[in-house]
C-alpha cells in the first residue's frame, strides 16, 4: 500500500494539452475517484499515474519515490481496464497467475494467491474457463481478481463499470466498496458517474478540462462546492442555477431574482450593486410554503416515483425550477406554488463561477 | 520539444525520456533497410543493367552505372573519336583521341592539337568514360523483335478480360448477395468448390475446350478460361452485403427493373470493391503465365510475358535487349504499384484469409 | 456460408480523387452498353419474375465456371483412362487404370530413378523438398516481418509496401532479375569475387539451383504473407499488451505468450495456404532453372505441362492423370485450410 504524489503534472499530445499542471496527494489505504465529464483528462491522468503515458512535465512520486519515467512494468501499479483486457486464449486461472509468473514467485506461492483471490471474488468455480464462456459480470472480477493477486502499491480502476447494465452496476459497487474495506489498498478509480464517486470514495477529485476543479470528501464537494461546476456536477438532480443581480450587500443581502426581490442575513462579500450572481439551489433544499415566500411559481409537471416526487415549476424571469419533494405530492400542473429556498442551504456564486464563502 | 519528439519516436511506450533505445528497436531498423536494398535492390540492378550497352554487359566485374566511352570530335577527321587516358612513355598521363589501333599499338592524337600524333601501347591506355544510357536496347526490340505486338497482345488480353471480370463476377455477386433463390447454397458451394481446382490440375481438359471452340492459339484462350473468379465474386459479394436493403427495396417502389437496380443503384455504390477487383484483375492477366504458355505456341499472339521467356531461350542470350524488355514488362504493374499500392495492402490483408 | 472469414471489406470513400474520377469517365461508355440491356431484361422480368432474375445474373458466371471448370475435371478423369496421342476423348481408346499403374510403377518410391516415369517421381521430390524448405523459409520470414512492422516505427506504410513490392512482380521479371543477378559474370558473382573468393555456377550445381529457386520464390511472394500475418497482429487489442506491461512481463514473454498464441490460428491459415501454393510452383523455378541442372529442380506442374504440351509426343493421358494426383493432394491440403480458418473464429 502506498501513497502517491503528483506536482505539477501535464500532458500534451502534440499540440492538444491535456492535463494542465495536476498537483494531487493520495494517503496511503484511500480510495480516490477522479471524475469529470468526456474529455476532462481523467483517463489520461490515470494513465500517466500508472505509466503507460509519459508526463509531459511535472513529477509523480508513489510513496516518496520518484517514478515519473519508470516505465509501467516497473512501477508495481495494477490496473483494471475499462474493458477488462482479458488474455482470450487463457484461462481465468492462467490470467490472474500471468502476472505473479513474471514476478518470479513459486508455483505454489501463485497457486495460494489465485486460490484466495478467487474466494473473495467468488470466482473458484469458474478458474478453468475461458473469458469468452463468462459473462459481463464475471469477467469484470476475473479482472478485479488480476489485479489483487499482484499485491500491488495502488489499485488503479479505469471505468470499471461502464459495461455492466444498470442493476449489476449497483451490485458490483457494493462489492467493490466491501472490497476496499477488507483489502485496505490504496485504491484510484475513473468514472464519469457522480452516483459511483459519492458512494464509493473517500475523496473525490473533480476534474474539469485538464484541470482539478476540486478536492474533497463526497459531503465537502457536496455541501461546499467551491465553484459552480462543481456544484452542478455533483449531486443528483442537477443544481438549480438561478440568475440574480445584487441590489445591495451591507449586512443583508438583497438580491432580485426573477421578479422577486429576496433579503438574505448575510456579511458582506464584498458584492456591488448590479453586480449579476448566481444563485444555487439543491432540488432537495426547496420548500413549497403555504405562505409568500421567496419565489411565485407555476407548476408545469409532477413526475411521482412513489418514495420521491419531482416537482418542475416556472417563474416568470428564471430557469426552469426542480424540486424533490419526499413521499407522494399532491400538486398537478398549473397549480401555483410559493416556494422558498432554505438559507443554509443557499449557494452563491460570482460571475467567474466561484462560491462566495458563507457567512 | 525535438528531443522530446525524437525520443517518442524511437522510445516507445517502455521506454520514457532517458532511457536508451532498447536493442530491439535498433535491430527493427536494421532489418528494415536490410529489406528496402534486398526488396529494391535486385530491381534497381536490373534498370541500371538495362540501360548498359552489349558490351558493357560483358565486363567482369560490372560497374555500378552504365557507362559509355567518350567521343569527342576531333578538327582534320571525319568521324568522332573515343577519347582515352594514355600513359605516355615519359610518364605523362594525357587525354587523347584514338585514331585507329594497328595490333598492339594504337595511334591517338591529342584532340586539342591534332597535328601532334602518339603512339601509344593498348595496356597503357583507358577509356574515358562518362554515364550513357543505351536507349537503343529498348528500341531496337520493340521495332524488330515483334515486342510491340507482345505489348500490344498483354494489353488487349489484360483490359478486355478485366472487363468481362468486373461484369460477370458483380452480376454472380449481385445474384448471390440480394437474391434468396432455390440453390443458392448449392450455388455459393459451387463457388467455393471452383477455389479448391486450380488452373494448374486441369491444364489438358482447358485445352481440349478451348481446342473444340476454335479459340486455340489465339488471345481469347487466354481470356476467357479465367474471366470467372471464386475470389472476385466473394470479395463483391461481401462487399455488396453492407449495402442498405433499404435501397434496393425503394427502387423497387420505384419500378426499377432488376437489372436497372443491379447497374445504377448496386454497381455505382460497389465501386471501390470493383476498384480492388479490377487492380486484382490486371494484376493476374499481366502476369499470367503457365496457361498462356501452355495454349499460345503461335509467335505473334504471345503476350508479353511469353515473349519475354521466349527470348531468353537462344543459344546467346542477348541480355542487353532482354533485360530491357523486362523493364518494360514490369513498369506497368510498378505504376499501379505507386499509385493505387494502399488498396491493395488493404485489400490483400484480410482476403488472403478465405 | 460462416466458414469464409470475411474477404477484403474496402471502406467506402476510400477512392482517391484521381481513381474516382477514373471511375467515372470509365463508367461512362460501360453504362451506355449496359443501358442497351434494359428492354430485353425488363421483358425476362416480366416473363419469369423478379425472384428468377437471380438464375440469369448468376448465369454467365457460371456458364464460365461450367465450361471451364467443372467440365474439365470430369474431362480430366476420362483423359487420365483413356490412352492414345488424340486430343478428342471419343478417339481415345480406354484403358482403365492402366496409366496409372504406369504413373505408379516404381521400385521404391523413394528413389525416383526406379520409377518407370522417373521424371514424374523425380517432380513429386523435387516439390516436395521446395515445399518443405520454401514454407518454413516464408513464414518465418513473413513472421519476423510482420513482428517488426506491427511495431510503432515511423513510416511504416512505406516499408509494408517496401515488402510487398516484389509479390506484384510477374513471376517472368522476377526470375529474369534474379537469373541476371546470378550469372557466371552477375553481380553476386562480382561480390564473391571482390571479397576474394571463386565464381559460382549457380545453375550448374543442383543444390545451388534448388535453393536459389526457394530463395527466389520466397522474395517474390514473402510480402503477401506478411500482409496476412500483420492484419493479424493488428487484430490483437492493443489494451492486452497494456495489461501485459501493467503485469512487468519482459519483451520475449509477450511474444511468446501473449502475441503468438493469438496469431497462432493466422498462422495456420497462412501455412496452409503456403503449402497449396507451393504444390503448385512452376512459373519462377521454370523461368529460372528451366527445372534444371537435368531434373534438379523439375517440378510437378512443369512434368504435367511437359507431358501434355512441349515433349515430342504429347502425352495428355498421363499428363491427365499426374493432374489428377495433384489434384487429390491439393484437395486434402484445401480441406485442411477450410478447417484452420474455421477454427480461427476463436
Amino acid at each position: 500500500m502506498a501513497e502517491l504524489k503528483l506536482t505539477g503534472a501535464s500532458k500534451s499530445f502534440g499540440n492538444i494539452d491535456v492535463l494542465h499542471g495536476i498537483d494531487l496527494a493520495v494517503k496511503d489505504g484511500e480510495f480516490v475517484v477522479f471524475v469529470g465529464p468526456s474529455g476532462c483528462g481523467k483517463s489520461t491522468l490515470l494513465r500517466v499515474i500508472a505509466g503507460l503515458e509519459n508526463v509531459t512535465s511535472g513529477e509523480v512520486h508513489i510513496d516518496g519515490e520518484r517514478v515519473t519515467h519508470l516505465p509501467a512494468s516497473d512501477r508495481g501499479l495494477a490496473m483494471v481496464f475499462q474493458s477488462y483486457a482479458l488474455y482470450p486464449h487463457m484461462s481465468v486461472r492462467r490470467n490472474m497467475a500471468f502476472a505473479l509468473e513474471n514476478m518470479g514467485l513459486k508455483p505454489k506461492d501463485i497457486e495460494a494467491r489465485v486460490d484466495r483471490a478467487a474466494a473473495m471474488l467468488r470466482l473458484t468455480d469458474y478458474l478453468d474457463r475461458k473469458p469468452k464462456a463468462l459473462s459481463g459480470g464475471q469477467r469484470q472480477r476475473v479482472a478485479i481478481g488480476r489485479a489483487i493477486v499482484r499485491d500491488p502499491k495502488i489499485f488503479l480502476f479505469d471505468e470499471p463499470l461502464s459495461n455492466l447494465d444498470a442493476e449489476l452496476r449497483v451490485a458490483t459497487r457494493k462489492e467493490l466498496a466491501a472490497l476496499h474495506a477488507e483489502l485496505g489498498g490504496t485504491m484510484i478509480y475513473v468514472t464519469h458517474d457522480q452516483v459511483e464517486a459519492m458512494t464509493l470514495a473517500d475523496r473525490i477529485v473533480v476534474l474539469k478540462a485538464g484541470r482539478i476543479e476540486q478536492i474533497g470528501t463526497p459531503l465537502e464537494l457536496y455541501n461546499h462546492p467551491q465553484n459552480a461546476f462543481v456544484a452542478g456536477f455533483i449531486g443528483s438532480p442537477r443544481m438549480n442555477f438561478l440568475p440574480a443581480a445584487v441590489i445591495a450587500d451591507d449586512g443583508t443581502l438583497r438580491l432580485t431574482v426573477g421578479d422577486r426581490e429576496i433579503a438574505l442575513p448575510r456579511a458582506a462579500s464584498g458584492l456591488k450593486a448590479g453586480a449579476a450572481v448566481t444563485l444555487g439551489i439543491r432540488p432537495e433544499h426547496i420548500d413549497v410554503t403555504p405562505d409568500a415566500g421567496m419565489i411565485a411559481a407555476t407548476v408545469d409537471l409532477v413526475e411521482q416515483l412513489g418514495g420521491e416526487t419531482f416537482i418542475y415549476a416556472s417563474a416568470p424571469g428564471l430557469p426552469q425550477i426542480t424540486l424533490r419533494q419526499h413521499g407522494q405530492s399532491r400538486f398537478n400542473r398549473g397549480d401555483a406554488i410559493a416556494i422558498r429556498f432554505a438559507p443554509d442551504h443557499l449557494h452563491i456564486f460570482d460571475a467567474t463561477g466561484a462560491a462566495l464563502a458563507r457567512p | 520539444m525535438a528531443t522530446m519528439r525524437l525520443t517518442a519516436l524511437l522510445g516507445q511506450r517502455r521506454n520514457g525520456p532517458g532511457r536508451p533505445l532498447h536493442w530491439t528497436d535498433i535491430a527493427a531498423y536494421v532489418y528494415l533497410a536490410l529489406g528496402v536494398v534486398l526488396m529494391f535492390g535486385p530491381v534497381l540492378w536490373l534498370v541500371l543493367s538495362s540501360f548498359k550497352t552489349q558490351s558493357a554487359l560483358l565486363e567482369f566485374p560490372p560497374s555500378f552505372l552504365p557507362f559509355a566511352q567518350v567521343e569527342v570530335t576531333v578538327p582534320g577527321q571525319p568521324q568522332k573519336l573515343p577519347l582515352f587516358r594514355a600513359t605516355l612513355p615519359d610518364g605523362s598521363v594525357r587525354e587523347l583521341a584514338q585514331v585507329r589501333r594497328i595490333g598492339l599499338i594504337a595511334q591517338m592524337v591529342d584532340p586539342a592539337d591534332p597535328s601532334q600524333q602518339f603512339r601509344v601501347a593498348i595496356d597503357k591506355r583507358e577509356p574515358v568514360r562518362r554515364v550513357a544510357l543505351a536507349t537503343e536496347n529498348y528500341s531496337e526490340p520493340l521495332q524488330r523483335f515483334a515486342f510491340l505486338r507482345f505489348l500490344s497482345n498483354s494489353v488487349f488480353v489484360t483490359v478486355i478480360a478485366t472487363l468481362i471480370t468486373l461484369l460477370i463476377n458483380s452480376m454472380a455477386a449481385y445474384a448471390l448477395a440480394v437474391y434468396n433463390f432455390r440453390g443458392k447454397q448449392a450455388a455459393t458451394l459451387a463457388v467455393i468448390g471452383t477455389l479448391m481446382i486450380p488452373m494448374t490440375i486441369i491444364l489438358v481438359p482447358v485445352y481440349l475446350v478451348v481446342t473444340e471452340f476454335g479459340l486455340a492459339n489465339s488471345l481469347w484462350a487466354v481470356i476467357l478460361p479465367g474471366a470467372a473468379t471464386p475470389t472476385g465474386v466473394f470479395l463483391l459479394r461481401q462487399y455488396m452485403l453492407t449495402l442498405p436493403k433499404d435501397l434496393i427495396e425503394a427502387a423497387r417502389m420505384d419500378k426499377a427493373s432488376e437489372w436497372q437496380i443491379y447497374w445504377r443503384i448496386v454497381m455505382p455504390l460497389t465501386l471501390p470493391a470493383l476498384a480492388v477487383l479490377a487492380i486484382f484483375s490486371i494484376m493476374w492477366r499481366w502476369n499470367e503465365f503457365l496457361w498462356p504458355l501452355a495454349v499460345l505456341t503461335k509467335t505473334e499472339v504471345y503476350t508479353l510475358q511469353i515473349g519475354l521467356n521466349a527470348f531468353q531461350g537462344e543459344l546467346q542470350t542477348q541480355w542487353h535487349y532482354l533485360l530491357a524488355m523486362t523493364v518494360v514488362t514490369l513498369i506497368p504493374i510498378a505504376l499501379v504499384f505507386v499509385f493505387l499500392q494502399r488498396f491493395i495492402t488493404t485489400g490483400i490483408g484480410s482476403t488472403g484469409m478465405k | 456460408m460462416s466458414d469464409i472469414s470475411p474477404v477484403a471489406r474496402p471502406e467506402r470513400g476510400t477512392d482517391t480523387g484521381a481513381l474516382a474520377r477514373l471511375g467515372q469517365v470509365a463508367v461512362l461508355p460501360v453504362g451506355a452498353a449496359l443501358r442497351l440491356l434494359d428492354p430485353p431484361m425488363q421483358w425476362l422480368q416480366r416473363v419469369i419474375g423478379a425472384r428468377r432474375m437471380a438464375y440469369v445474373f448468376l448465369l454467365p458466371n457460371f456458364v464460365f465456371f461450367g465450361l471451364f471448370v467443372f467440365l474439365p475435371i470430369g474431362i480430366n478423369v476420362v483423359f487420365s483412362v483413356t490412352g492414345g496421342t488424340a486430343l478428342f476423348p471419343s478417339q481415345r481408346p480406354y484403358v482403365g487404370g492402366e496409366q496409372f499403374a504406369y504413373l505408379f510403377d516404381c521400385g521404391s518410391y523413394l528413389d525416383p530413378s526406379t520409377c518407370r516415369e522417373d521424371h514424374f517421381w523425380r517432380g513429386v521430390a523435387n516439390t516436395a523438398k521446395f515445399v518443405v524448405f520454401q514454407v518454413t523459409a516464408m513464414v518465418l520470414f513473413s513472421l519476423i516481418t510482420a513482428l517488426v512492422l506491427n511495431m510503432k516505427i515511423r513510416g511504416r506504410g512505406f516499408f509494408r509496401a517496401v515488402y510487398f513490392f516484389p509479390v506484384l512482380l510477374s513471376p517472368v521479371v522476377v526470375a529474369l532479375i534474379w537469373k541476371w543477378i546470378l550469372q557466371r559474370d552477375g553481380l553476386l558473382n562480382a561480390a564473391i569475387t571482390t571479397l576474394g573468393g571463386q565464381k559460382i555456377l549457380f545453375f550448374v550445381d543442383p543444390s545451388w539451383a534448388m535453393f536459389w529457386a526457394v530463395f527466389v520464390s520466397v522474395w517474390a511472394h514473402m510480402g503477401f504473407y506478411t500482409l496476412i500475418l500483420l492484419a493479424g497482429l493488428q487484430a490483437i487489442p492493443a489494451d492486452l499488451y497494456e495489461a501485459a506491461e501493467m503485469d512487468a512481463t519482459p519483451r520475449w514473454r509477450v511474444l511468446i505468450r501473449i502475441t503468438l498464441p493469438l496469431l497462432w490460428p493466422n498462422m495456420i491459415v497462412v501455412i496452409v495456404l503456403a503449402l497449396i501454393k507451393g504444390a503448385q510452383t512452376f512459373d519462377e523455378v521454370f523461368v529460372l532453372t528451366g527445372g534444371g541442372p537435368g531434373t534438379a529442380t523439375l517440378m510437378v506442374v512443369q512434368y504435367i505441362y511437359e507431358t501434355a504440351f512441349s515433349s515430342q509426343v504429347q502425352n495428355f493421358g498421363l499428363a491427365a492423370a499426374a493432374s489428377v494426383v495433384l489434384g487429390v493432394v491439393l484437395f486434402v491440403l484445401t480441406l485442411l485450410q477450410f478447417a484452420a480458418a474455421r477454427r480461427k473464429e476463436v
